[in-house]
């Protein structure tokens, strides 16, 4: 099966079974191998990836489903020496130990910020009509897609919250 | 996961025609995929409808909302018309799942989702549902998680939605299209079966129909409340969940609808529960009856039997601080 993807601003073709997740895709195929793959079932977030701007579990979904898509991943946020705010964040803040969460957790809050931005509120909004603020609860809820075994929240918290303001 | 032939629908027509020859829709594909990974389901054939027009939003001419099947999680979360007229739907949605899985989640998909019972999930072991008449491990087995109404002795799996609880309080409508063009609606209350003899059959869809939309009524009088009573505070599938909308003028409940999650094979409402508080002046003492009524046939497996007084206690919370009662009925 051909499809044909934009991965980070790159036009790309991908030939693959038709059950080729695009984790598989991204990581075997393009050789992009800061999304990691954790659970494999959509429970951990370490594969999350932005696809035309939204964030979502890239184990749960066919490669072959996202022909004309525009994927980006965390190879597409930044650059060593030009790292996006978040990235930064997270290193001046320590949001990690062992780091293999860490590209999920940054593309997640990538979009989450964004999110925010668009006024969509979360479960632990007061008022569902209001503009939310980026509390600490409410960065905890809307992270809550993307678990940290070494259990770094505190300064993964720290980190979206600088950028955040 | 099993290799498998994809196919590209871009009408519901064209959809209806590849189900009538065996193949099996992929929406979000968040549970599908999830389940074809451990071959929980083997389909031979996909046929993805991601392209069909039905991710429209629309106002209907009753004061209502048309949802297309297609709209994610996430957008009907955020739609300023949900949260505004329907704010048991929105917190009924964003209790649901992460962030990430409710931006592909759609809302048929929501509604078609299988159960998160253990045993349906390890193929190892017997389950009525993925294979009728192997048995039911759950019923002996660990079964924290599972149903106390409702239940046969061939099944007593939960249907996980939280957005269906709430659907079902709004008394929302199932609209369907089958290969012959044909189109019906059915309350989303009938659209759900029972497990009795036959738990492999989860909803009334035919095998050439396709979920095109669901239809909420006008927003209800009165207050709406979402709660939600699970192990950890985000991210968990609920083990009591309470829809309710209720009306209170005057010092008494002028209406009263409830849906429950977590206690049943799907989304449940029992009339008796609602009759027991209309025309009544709320007081602790009435919603101790409302749950008596409810409770009264609820049975317990051993592990989640604990579910029986959680839900008498959700419910009597959900019901003093909807009637302004405070948190302590």
């Amino acid at each position: 099966m051909q499809t044909r993807l934009t991965v980070n601003g790159e036009e790309k073709t991908l030939r693959a079974e038709t059950r080729t997740s695009l984790l598989d895709a991204l990581r075997h195929h393009f050789k992009l191998t800061g999304t990691k793959k954790g659970c494999d079932h959509g429970q951990c977030g370490a594969c999350t990836v932005l696809v035309n701007g939204r964030r979502i579990n890239s184990c749960l979904t066919l490669a072959c489903m996202h022909d004309g898509d525009e994927i980006r991943t965390v190879e597409g946020l930044g650059r060593p020496g030009d790292l996006s705010l978040l990235q930064q964040a997270f290193v001046d803040h320590d949001g990690y130990q062992c780091g293999y969460c860490t590209p999920g957790q940054i593309c997640s809050a990538t979009a989450m910020l964004e999110e925010a931005k668009a006024g969509w509120p979360s479960v632990v909004t007061e008022d569902l009509t209001s503009s939310p603020e980026l509390t600490t609860r409410e960065i905890g809820e809307r992270m809550s897609g993307n678990l940290c075994r070494c259990a770094a929240y505190p300064n993964i918290v720290d980190a979206i919250q600088e950028v955040a303001e | 996961m099993r290799p498998f032939d994809y196919q590209r629908a871009g009408t519901v027509a064209d959809a209806a025609g590849l189900m009538s020859a065996g193949a099996t829709i992929i929406a979000g594909g968040t549970n599908l995929l999830d389940l074809m990974k451990l071959q929980v389901v083997t389909p031979e054939r996909l046929v993805d409808i991601n392209r069909v027009p039905l991710n429209e939003i629309e106002e209907t001419a009753q004061g209502g909302l048309r949802v297309g099947a297609l709209v994610t999680n996430s957008d009907l979360a955020a739609d300023p018309r949900v949260r505004r007229r329907y704010p048991v739907l929105a917190r009924a949605l964003l209790s649901g799942a992460s962030p990430q899985l409710r931006n592909k989640a759609t809302t048929g998909g929501n509604l078609c989702q299988r159960t998160r019972c253990y045993y349906f999930y390890d193929i190892d072991q017997a389950c009525n549902k993925r294979e009728p008449g192997s048995g039911c491990s759950a019923i002996d087995g660990f079964n924290r998680i599972h149903a106390i109404l409702g239940a046969s002795d061939q099944c007593i799996a939960t249907h996980p939605s939280d957005m269906a609880v709430a659907m079902g309080v709004l008394k929302a409508d199932v609209e369907i299209e089958g290969g012959d063009g044909g189109r019906r609606t059915v309350p989303l209350d009938e659209f759900f079966r029972l497990p009795d003899d036959t738990p492999h059959l989860e909803n009334g869809l035919r095998p050439d129909e396709v979920i095109t939309a669901v239809v909420l009524p006008s927003a209800p009088a009165g207050e709406q409340r979402y709660r939600k009573v699970r192990d950890r505070s985000s991210y968990a599938f609920a083990l009591v969940s309470i829809a309710a909308v209720v009306d209170v003028r005057d010092e008494r409940i002028e209406e009263a609808t409830l849906c429950f999650g977590g206690l049943a094979h799907r989304p449940w409402r029992d009339e008796r529960v609602e009759a027991v508080l209309v025309g009544q002046r709320p007081t602790g003492e009435l919603f101790g009856k409302a749950a008596d009524v409810l409770l009264a046939e609820a049975k317990g497996f051993g592990h989640n039997d604990f579910k029986i007084p959680l839900t008498r206690r959700t419910l009597r919370a959900v019901l003093a601080d909807i009637c302004g009662l405070g948190d302590d009925s």
